[in-house]
């Protein structure tokens, strides 16, 4: 082919792509049909994953086909082992792709569609995805190492004892808010309660299956472990209806937090085997099978979009969370875009697998661009209800009251017309009591989810598509709760094994119950706090998770710029540079903005001594005077949280600066730690089967 | 048609980890029955071999956000 032949396909692609984005860019008051949002996402991912992933690839990383990886050179069986790619793709997509970029899109549209939408699809190509490359070329270039050790080796102590804490402090406030969204999806639901609480003993089934009954057996447990789950949906319908049994899990949320934390620890203790791994597996088929038909859904179906492009909470008013449209909508859609988290998985436990560089790009570049097509997804999932559905279901009675009446009446004075009996019709069609101010954003998604597959399959199975929907979220969303909560304890573990090494010994029985139990006090405060508060919970923890996440992104993309500077190619350090610096702008403007804002939905400060004034005054009813202590604490705690966050950010930023100053004044530095160079040995075909 | 529905399989297969055993099993051939460290590491059947790989599969960070 011609060179000419070869460019049009991708200058259409280009063409295409530009009119799809000034389509949803430009359209204003109209329906506008979802699948623009589709062809926008695909035509800017074919682009960037053609020609940026692949100039990335040959001209900053320099990929070596002929170099041997660790999964090749340290190969056990086991862990390492040479992967076929699409093989290491779909591990590397089950492990990166939680409910964090289901719920944060979500959140994200009270600013309308379109804000939320740019920034997943232009953050993941130029922020998100190269992160993970490039985290994943150079854990690959140093047997695999975590980000944390590469961190130490590469920048010096200050960054790797900076990337141990962030990671642990974000995973208890990822597990907390988490945990919140699980428990304001099962609030008073006794159908969502009883099905979430199937999958526990349905996991346990699958673990004994796997482990003593058929050993080994991991398709055969798994799908045995489905049709159960399928089951416990269809199941929680005649729990529902029944009058005695609906009442064992008809809860208040405080009883399910405790119910959450209590799973939690018995998780981080009990066996993997029985819990841990057979959820994981039931999880991951879960959310593939899901998200596949999501987009079959919205493909064939071509949803309308009824949330207007912007809206005008953008000035800051928003009912779901407070805050300018900037820094907060870049904080509040971290995983989709953005997410440091990744960089956890890109380095350490990715690369084992890894047969070749030239996988690289597919991997760590695709991945990502995959995780954030469902962010798309999802925003299109909560903008196609109604806006003022989608305000009712997702504001805190905190925002717009505790009855029906009061809370129509605001939100259709913000312009988004709703009626009570609207949603009494569509919380009977879902199966609920009510779905007024179920906040966290499962709920929403769940409703979107629900009439995009209703309208496939018939108005009269919404109920259990809703239901489904709920156990879809709260199946993995647990996984990371209980995956998370173990992980924390082995840090904690690790981190106090330096104090008192009997504490580092991962299955001393006493260190584990005193590190599960402090793990999981740490997010469950959180979890606490955010049940009682009359707000929702989600407007504070979400922030903070965003906050904590978009800083662990700014140390891996710290710790990528300081190596691309130390070796040589400060011309090209601008890739990891110029996403560095944006997350650099967002945190510390929103970290800023919630430790000194005036306004009492913004700054923590501010609302922490609103609140005290309140009580003070005794204008307080007697039960928010009874919580408003513990607000309060929180509050201020929330807010020296957030200045240890940015500080620790911006030391390891420094400590970054110090090392690239040195390295181009030609001082000293700490040297380069790539493995030598091992051609490969693998034949191509024996180890692509 | 049959073959791809094969390669489908294997992957699906090798994906959960169905076939990890039998990756184990012609690693171990491959590396380890002609060498002395035959008489270190003895084969382990597949019971003893499902519980190491699941226990080591979860030693760390495994699942995101």
């Amino acid at each position: 082919m011609t060179p000419l032949l070869k460019t049009i396909p991708w200058l259409l692609i280009a063409v295409l792509g530009a009119f799809a984005l000034s389509a949803i860019a430009l359209n204003r008051g109209e329906n506008i049909s979802a699948l623009w949002f589709i062809t926008a996402a695909l035509c800017v991912y074919a682009l960037a994953y053609r020609f940026y992933a692949a100039w990335l690839a040959a001209t900053v990383l320099v990929i070596d086909e002929t170099r041997a990886t660790p999964a090749e050179r340290l190969d056990n069986g086991r862990d390492f082992i040479p992967t076929h790619k699409w093989i290491v793709f779909g591990h590397h997509f089950a492990a990166i792709a939680g409910p964090g970029p289901l719920v944060g899109p979500t959140l994200a549209a009270q600013f309308g569609y379109l804000p939320g939408t740019l920034w997943i699809i232009l953050g993941a190509v130029i922020g998100g995805c190269v992160q993970d490359m490039v985290i994943l070329f150079l854990s690959t270039r140093r047997n695999a190492r975590s980000l944390g050790q590469m961190a130490r080796d590469e920048l010096g102590p200050l960054g790797g004892t900076a990337a141990l804490i962030g990671t642990f402090t974000i995973m208890i406030i990822l597990i907390a808010v988490l945990g919140l969204v699980v428990v304001n999806a099962m609030k008073h639901s006794p159908w969502a309660t009883f099905t979430v609480s199937a999958t526990i003993p349905i996991a346990m089934i699958v673990g004994v299956y796997m482990r003593y009954l058929r050993p080994g057996q991991v398709l055969e447990g798994s799908l045995i472990g489905v049709v159960l789950l399928l089951l416990s949906v269809v199941g929680g319908r005649f729990i529902d209806a029944d009058a005695t049994l609906r009442l064992v899990f008809d809860r208040e949320g405080l009883t399910l937090a405790w119910w959450v934390m209590a799973y939690g620890f018995a998780a981080a203790i009990l066996p993997v085997w029985l819990l841990l791994a057979p959820r994981d597996y039931l999880s991951t088929y879960m959310k593939a099978g899901t998200i596949t038909l999501l987009a079959v859904a919205i493909i064939t179906l071509q949803p309308t979009i009824k949330m207007p492009a912007i809206t005008a909470f953008i000035d800051g008013t928003g009912p779901i969370f407070g805050g300018k449209l900037f820094p907060f909508v870049f904080i509040t859609i971290a995983c989709g875009a953005i997410s440091g988290f990744h960089a956890l998985i890109a380095s350490g436990t990715t690369p084992k697998l890894l047969s070749n560089e030239r996988d690289i790009r597919m991997i760590g570049y695709g991945g990502m661009l995959l995780e954030s097509f469902v962010a798309i997804m999802a925003m299109i999932a909560a903008t196609v209800l109604e806006p003022g559905v989608f305000f009712a279901i997702n504001s805190g009675v905190g925002v717009v009251g505790a009855d029906a009446a009061s809370a129509v009446a605001k939100i259709s004075s913000w312009g988004y017309p709703v009626t009570v009996e609207h949603m009494q019709l569509l919380a009977k069609q879902m199966g609920e009591e009510s779905l007024f101010a179920r906040t966290g954003g499962a709920p929403s998604l769940a409703v979107g989810m629900a009439s995009i597959f209703g309208s496939a399959f018939g108005e009269s199975l919404l109920a259990l598509w809703y239901h489904f929907a709920i156990m879809f979220e709260a199946i993995f969303i647990l996984t990371t709760l209980d995956a998370g909560t173990r992980v924390g304890r082995f840090m904690l573990q690790d981190m106090l094994g330096n104090i008192w090494p009997k504490m580092g010994e991962t299955s001393w029985t006493p260190s584990v119950i005193l590190t599960s139990a402090l793990v999981v006090s740490g997010w469950g405060y959180f979890l606490y706090i955010g049940v009682i508060d009359p707000n929702g919970g989600v407007n504070i923890l979400w922030p903070l998770f965003g906050i904590a996440n978009q800083m662990l992104a700014a140390i891996a993309l710290c710790v990528a710029t300081g190596i691309l500077i130390k070796s040589g190619k400060q011309k090209y350090a601008w890739v990891t540079g110029l996403p560095l610096t944006w997350l650099i702008i967002i945190t510390s403007t929103a970290a800023y903005q919630k430790i000194t804002s005036t306004d009492i939905r913004i700054g923590f400060f501010a609302a922490a001594n609103d609140l005290s004034d309140k009580l003070a005054a005794g204008s307080l009813s007697v039960e928010k005077a009874n919580i408003a202590p513990q607000l309060i604490f929180n509050l201020q705690f929330d807010a020296w949280l957030t200045v240890f966050f940015i500080s620790l950010l911006w030391l390891i930023v420094f400590d970054m600066l110090r090392v690239a100053v040195r390295t181009l004044n030609g001082q000293p530095v700490l040297p380069l730690t790539e493995s030598p160079h091992n051609p490969s040995r693998l034949v191509e075909d024996w180890v692509r089967d | 048609m049959l073959s791809s529905f094969r390669k489908a399989w294997r992957l699906l297969r090798r994906l959960s980890g169905d076939d990890a055993y039998e990756q184990y099993l012609s690693h171990y051939a491959l590396k380890h029955s002609a060498t002395a460290e035959h008489e270190q590491h003895p084969l382990l059947t597949k019971a003893e071999f499902f519980k190491q790989w699941q226990d080591e599969k979860w030693n760390g960070i495994k699942r995101c956000c």
